[in-house]
């Protein structure tokens, strides 16, 4: 191995400081996760596990009260799956579809309604609040998961059309035009030509919207309360539950419980993940 | 792409109007829902802000009362200055610290991708989870400073948290740890883009890295210096889950921001007139970002087609 020039060493110095003070928070949470509640009390948040309290987990996951509840997190997590898991798909998929009718079927008023949804991507969440509220309560579906998930997709619609737009519109028209001189249809077109090319940008969209979805908050609090609620809305309903008495060891694990879908799949499809940071960064 | 396939359909006969249905819902039915919610809740809820609704929507019409009642309320001050301070030092720092990651991840270091991992991996949790972890660290009573007076230095203040003037600051702190990896990535891949030759041709000329950084890279970053900042913008315009997390607005009302303001004048005082007014002054202060924005991009595009 060649010596280190003390340039390189001051970078990786620097570059390792930077690191630690990132990581600094995710360890304090792991750690306290696993500390009894009397230990924290005793010293700070930050401190090395006398024993591994295993039990916080057991608690937050089905013991600790939010409101008159004791049921732990389990049925808030329940909640968040049901309303990101069918968003996610039908966000992704009609997207995918809207997408392609806008970059390669082309119709009629195309780029017109192309360019107000996109509009969306812009628009204040807080434009939306009431009208939604109103518009969920005619329909029955205000305190509902459903309600959430049909938001979440009509929303989610600005943000996947416009990354399948952008991945189609790259894709030649002669492959499709060929395909329409044999005779091939709308959606033998999608099924046979444009779904085969289109995973990395499926795995993409999927990524970003589950992780919006699943992240966001101030619908789940607006339009859901008490047993309705996602997790991200119960993990505040428990702070405040517990300010008495605060239960730093179960909340922490509360915390590393609820953050822990998201974070595993980054870990998992970090290159996606970050190509759906950039390409929304670049609409 | 305007002369992308020639399928414009004409004036389609019915019987191929039956047959083609379902192609026509599919493209049309999700499209439209989501143009048409965009456009009317945003017209809706800029008509019920000149209306006098309170508990419920009601028509009628006050003129510009309820702006002028918003704009006139201190929590409304507060919440525009804090944004104010906010939204510069946050985009500021984050932006900056962005890029000395980039320009160090750049040195061809080992541990590149692991590195950038844990620069990104905040971007990946809940701004509640951000919020919530922040507030535990930032709390005098449990965190850093409780830790650094349990070591023995007993003098130690950092209670930015339950400090009126300072309080602002701990939002700053959770938001640049949240999003500087975001910057950092866009960056990096600005870095990525400079044409190897550029580079070379100036260390032939002698100059040295950090004048090489200076005067030939550096250059090349800003256009997307102006996406991040725009980007970054937006966030802090709209900040409200990390807020709400980590100090509630408080302590007393030293860190409430527009979005807050907005939430509390729609749900919890029931004033829909203001509170609707409360959330168009956010779209105007979105719009005075925005429209900039998308005119120098707009003239970015028509110089690089004519180029």
């Amino acid at each position: 191995m060649r010596e280190l020039a003390p340039g390189r060493v001051l970078i990786y110095l620097i570059v390792s400081l930077i690191a630690a003070t990132w990581l600094a928070p995710l360890a304090v949470v792991v750690l306290n996760s696993l500390r009894t509640n009397e230990e924290i009390a005793q010293g700070s948040m930050i401190g090395w596990p006398q024993h591994l309290a295993w039990s916080n987990y057991a608690a937050a996951w089905s013991g600790f009260c939010v409101a008159e509840t004791c049921a732990g997190i389990r049925p808030y997590m329940l909640n968040s799956a049901l309303v990101t898991i069918p968003a996610t798909i039908f966000s992704t998929l009609l997207g995918a579809v809207a997408g392609y009718a806008v970059s390669l079927w082309r119709f009629r008023g195309d780029n017109w309604i192309y360019g107000i949804v996109t509009l969306g991507l812009f628009l204040p969440q807080q434009m939306r609040l009431l009208p939604w509220t109103i518009v969920l309560r005619d329909i029955g579906l205000i305190n509902t998961l459903t309600g959430l998930v049909l938001i979440h997709t009509i929303q989610g619609l600005s943000f996947t059309t416009l990354f399948c737009r952008n991945y189609y519109v790259a894709i030649p028209h002669e492959l499709i035009r060929a395909a329409r001189i044999d005779g091939a249809g709308f959606f033998r077109i999608f099924w046979r030509i444009i779904l085969p090319l289109s995973p990395p940008i499926l795995i993409v969209t999927v990524i970003w919207q589950f992780t919006h979805i699943w992240n966001e908050f101030l619908y789940g609090v607006t339009f859901t309360n008490g047993q309705q609620q996602p997790v991200t809305a119960a993990l505040i309903a428990l702070s405040a539950a517990v300010a008495d008495i605060p239960q730093h060891g179960v909340q922490s694990a509360a915390v590393i419980i609820a953050a822990l879908p998201t974070l595993l799949i980054y870990l998992l499809g970090g290159r996606y993940f970050v190509r759906g940071l950039t390409a929304g960064a670049v609409k | 792409m305007t002369n992308a396939v020639s399928t414009k359909p004409g004036r389609p006969a019915a019987s191929d109007l039956v047959r083609r249905l379902p192609e026509y819902l599919m493209i049309w039915v999700p499209l439209l829902l989501c143009a048409v919610h965009l456009v009317s809740f945003s017209l809706w809820t800029i008509w019920i802000s000149f209306t006098p609704s309170t508990l419920v929507p009601v028509s009628g019409w006050v003129g510009l009362r309820n702006y002028t009642a918003v704009l006139a309320s201190r929590n409304w001050q507060i919440a525009f200055d804090n944004l104010l301070l906010f939204g510069s030092a946050f985009v500021l720092l984050s932006a900056v610290t962005g890029l000395v990651l980039a320009i160090l991840l750049d040195q061809r270091i080992r541990g590149e991708n692991a590195l950038r991992s844990i620069f990104l991996y905040p971007l990946a949790v809940s701004f509640v989870v951000t919020g919530t972890v922040w507030s535990w660290l930032l709390n005098p009573g449990i965190g850093i400073q409780k830790l650094v007076h349990d070591l023995g230095w007993t003098s130690f203040k950092f209670d930015w948290l339950i400090d009126r003037d300072m309080a602002i600051w701990t939002i700053v702190i959770a938001a640049i740890w949240q999003s500087s990896g975001f910057a950092m990535a866009l960056f990096l891949a600005g870095l990525r883009s400079v044409d190897a030759d550029i580079i070379k041709a100036a260390q032939i000329d002698g100059a040295g890295p950090i004048r090489t950084y200076w005067r030939i890279i550096l250059p090349t970053l800003w256009p997307i210096t102006i996406t991040v900042v725009v980007v970054q913008l937006q966030f802090a315009i709209s900040a409200f889950d990390l807020v709400r997390a980590l100090t509630n607005g408080g302590p007393g009302i030293a860190t409430q921001l527009p979005a807050l303001v907005v939430y509390d004048l729609m749900f919890q005082r029931s004033l829909l007139g203001r509170g609707a007014a409360a959330a168009v002054l956010m779209l105007l202060i979105l719009l005075a970002v925005l429209l900039p924005y998308a005119a120098w991009r707009y003239v970015q595009k028509r110089r690089a087609t004519h180029a």
